[in-house]
């Protein structure tokens, strides 16, 4: 069975429209069943609102009193093409952990700017996480071109402002789209009132974005051991393979002992596999288990990783308390879970300027990101996050709670 | 790897990483479609034998059918069944006419606390779907709740990648929904490719069947015809009524899911 779903975060300042330009996108593709749309008229009409669009994922009563998106939601999508999971995030500093949640998923995204307020705190801020978290497919979109007389002027005016923007981090948009999610302005198809615009709607826009190639099964093998269990006598050790194949006979070096071990069975429930992919949860079993546990990482032969207990990464930092040498935090990175400190901070920048920082160069600050070498009480497994690995992206953790969020450059 | 098996994966490896994490939980068991599809998935997960209980919130007022199939299965797959129920409120007669908000926070969410208390389980799995409810599609997959089960959906924990946060105070559980990503269409795919056993009031009788099933008394039935998977299948593609049309408790006033929820609800 053949299906393939590309996730897309909707990003930008509050109030920008993003979450408008959801319900307009679902109601002009008659992708809702009719009671949310009736919902969505009555809850408008109680509040004392024309039907309000933005009430298709702002689901919750607060959002909708207060007329903001507080948490991250996601919604299936159909096009003729595809599949897509549309995922709204708030646009509000003070849920910027939630916007972070939801992109977190998406491999592409969708940025947009108010035309009349143009770039602002949160659109920069938002490219940049954008960026951090490897996301390089952006579609842009210019909304509330009613506010401006759908005139193209305005218009090339935030274009440009915003396209300085991306070029400062070296992205480029696939397209930049002017739009009125109110009034369906280029969403669905061509707007009339926008003759002057020449590119596709944004429906279109969505279509052409090209999903990842998967590259991980080309990848050397990484089996992240996640448990061990005991099934009739047999220690079955579980995980997912987070890159490569795994094949019944195979040599693997388990880390960070450096045994060498050969695959004796790769078992699924009441069958035994030959070969397992990328992203396969499975079990298997080893010769010798005893020095393996949750965390340790299986390799193949000829390519096996150095662990080490330093290294260095780029931190966005969401918690009020700055992140200081002197606490240790919890860092989760795949399986791997392990104490650690901030070592010291190499460069610092505000995350949405980007502008350098030089004061107070011992800590991060909230919504800071810095530059850093971490130092871990155990040798753990780091790479590179390009091809998004899961060895290249991490979180750091206060009694559980995320407060930082890792990716190796 | 195919979508289905893709979706699967993801639900192994949310489950293990519970189990993994707090040891002592529990698979709330339904025993509707959605589930039934965890049940069976825990199966592959566990290999055979999970390693803790799966309960069933029984409010006394399910479908006669549900009871059957329950005690199939239980036997035929060889569960540890809990049954948790509240025995004090069903003697004093607590039923939907005296308010069906009322009746589902005490046969089910107080009847859960009293399980969860009477067996200290750190950790419950539950399938709920995103695209089941507006609510629904606002969380997480790891959810803490506190001793009063309240949800704090305005602050909730960042929850990146696969990277699950399983910290919970002393008196805390953590709501596992490691089916959270699946679709309605995607869970009947996947039972017609499994061969998912699953109670017969799905299936259409006398132009009727439920799309979604609970306690006798507060659902209905849809229009259709679809008596097979396959034509359950292709009705869905085509259709725009709401799967949860027939829940008398989404429909009560708009916001009943999500005082529910934030009580404690499932
Ligand atoms: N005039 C006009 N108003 C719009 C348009 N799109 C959205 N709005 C209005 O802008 C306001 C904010 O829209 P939302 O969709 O809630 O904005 P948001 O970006 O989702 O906001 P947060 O999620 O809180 O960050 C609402 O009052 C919308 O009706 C548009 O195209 N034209
Ligand atoms: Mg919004």
């Amino acid at each position: 069975m053949k299906r393939t779903a590309i996730n897309i975060v909707f990003t930008g300042h509050v109030d920008h429209g993003k979450s408008t330009l959801i319900g307009r996108l679902l109601i002009d593709t008659d992708s809702l069943p009719e009671s949310k749309i009736e919902e969505v008229t009555n809850v408008s009409k109680e509040l004392g609102k024309e039907a309000e669009l933005a009430y298709v994922t702002d689901y919750l009563k607060e959002e909708r009193e207060q007329n903001i998106t507080i948490d991250t939601t996601q919604i299936h999508f159909k096009t003729r093409k595809r599949d897509y999971i549309i995922i709204d995030a708030p646009g509000h500093i003070e849920f910027i952990k939630n916007m972070i949640t939801g992109t977190s998923q998406a491999e592409a995204a969708v940025l947009i700017v108010d035309v009349n307020e143009g770039v602002l705190e949160q659109t920069r801020r938002h490219v940049y996480l954008l960026n951090l978290l490897g996301i390089e497919k952006i579609v842009v979109v210019i909304n509330k071109m009613d506010l401006v007389g759908f005139i193209e002027k305005r218009y090339l005016e935030v274009k440009d402002e915003i396209m300085k923007f991306l070029d400062e981090l070296s992205l480029k948009p696939l397209c930049v789209i002017p739009i009125s999610a109110r009034e369906g302005e280029n969403i669905t198809h061509k707007s009339r009132i926008m003759p002057w615009y020449r590119g596709p709607c944004f429906l279109k826009a969505l279509d052409y974005i090209r999903p990842d190639k998967v590259t991980y099964d080309k990848l050397p093998l990484r089996f992240p051991v996640q448990d061990i269990y005991l099934v009739d006598g047999n220690r079955i050790i579980v995980g997912k393979v987070a890159s490569g194949y795994l094949h019944k006979g195979q040599e693997v070096v388990v880390l960070p002992s450096g045994e060498m071990q050969r695959v004796e069975s790769i078992k699924t429930f009441n069958k035994d596999k030959k070969k397992a992919e990328t992203f396969e949860s499975i079990g298997i079993c080893l010769h010798n288990t005893a020095s393996i546990e949750r965390g340790s990482i299986l390799s193949q032969r000829d390519d096996v990783p150095k662990l080490s207990n330093t290294f260095n990464a780029t931190v966005f930092w969401m918690s009020e308390t700055p992140w200081i040498d002197t606490k240790p935090h919890e860092l989760q990175c795949s399986t791997q879970e392990v104490t650690c400190r901030l070592d010291s901070i190499t460069k610092k920048m505000n995350s949405s300027t980007l502008e350098l920082l030089n004061k107070d160069m011992d800590r991060l600050l909230r919504y800071e990101v810095g530059e850093v070498v971490i130092k871990t009480e155990r040798p753990v497994l780091t790479e590179s996050f390009d091809y998004r690995s899961e060895f290249g992206r991490f979180v750091v953790k206060d009694e559980g709670y995320v407060v930082g969020v890792g990716i190796i450059m | 790897m195919d979508y289905l098996s893709q979706l699967e994966s993801r639900s192994i490896y949310i489950m293990r990483e519970a189990y993994n994490q707090f040891k002592n939980i529990a698979l709330l068991w339904s025993i509707g479609k959605d589930s039934t599809t965890m049940l069976w998935i825990a199966r592959k997960a566990f290999f055979g034998n999970i390693p803790f209980p799966v309960m069933h919130i029984d409010t006394s007022y399910k479908f006669k059918a549900i009871y059957e199939f329950r005690e199939v299965y239980v036997k035929k797959w060889n569960l540890d069944l809990l049954i948790s129920k509240n025995e004090a409120e069903i003697q004093k007669g607590m039923s939907p006419e005296k308010g069906k908000l009322d009746c589902c926070n005490a046969l089910k969410t107080e009847a859960l606390k009293l399980t969860i208390k009477e067996h200290g389980f750190r950790a419950l799995l539950l399938a709920i779907r995103r695209d089941e409810h507006g609510i629904r599609a606002k969380e997480r997959y790891f959810s803490p709740r506190d001793e009063h089960f309240t949800w704090n959906y305005k602050d909730q924990p960042a929850e990146l990648w696969d990277l699950f946060s399983a910290e919970t105070g002393a008196e805390e559980h953590m709501r596992v929904h490691p089916m959270l990503h699946w679709t309605e269409f995607d869970i009947w795919q996947y039972i017609m490719r499994e061969g998912v056993p699953t109670v017969g009031l799905y299936f259409a009788k006398e132009g009727k069947r439920y799309r979604s099933i609970g306690c006798s008394p507060c659902c209905a039935p849809v229009d259709s015809d679809a008596d097979t998977i396959k034509k359950i299948v292709s009705e869905l593609k085509k259709t725009r009524v709401a799967e949860r049309s027939g829940r008398a408790q989404d429909k009560e006033d708009t916001y009943t899911m999500q005082k529910l929820r934030s009580l404690g609800y499932m």
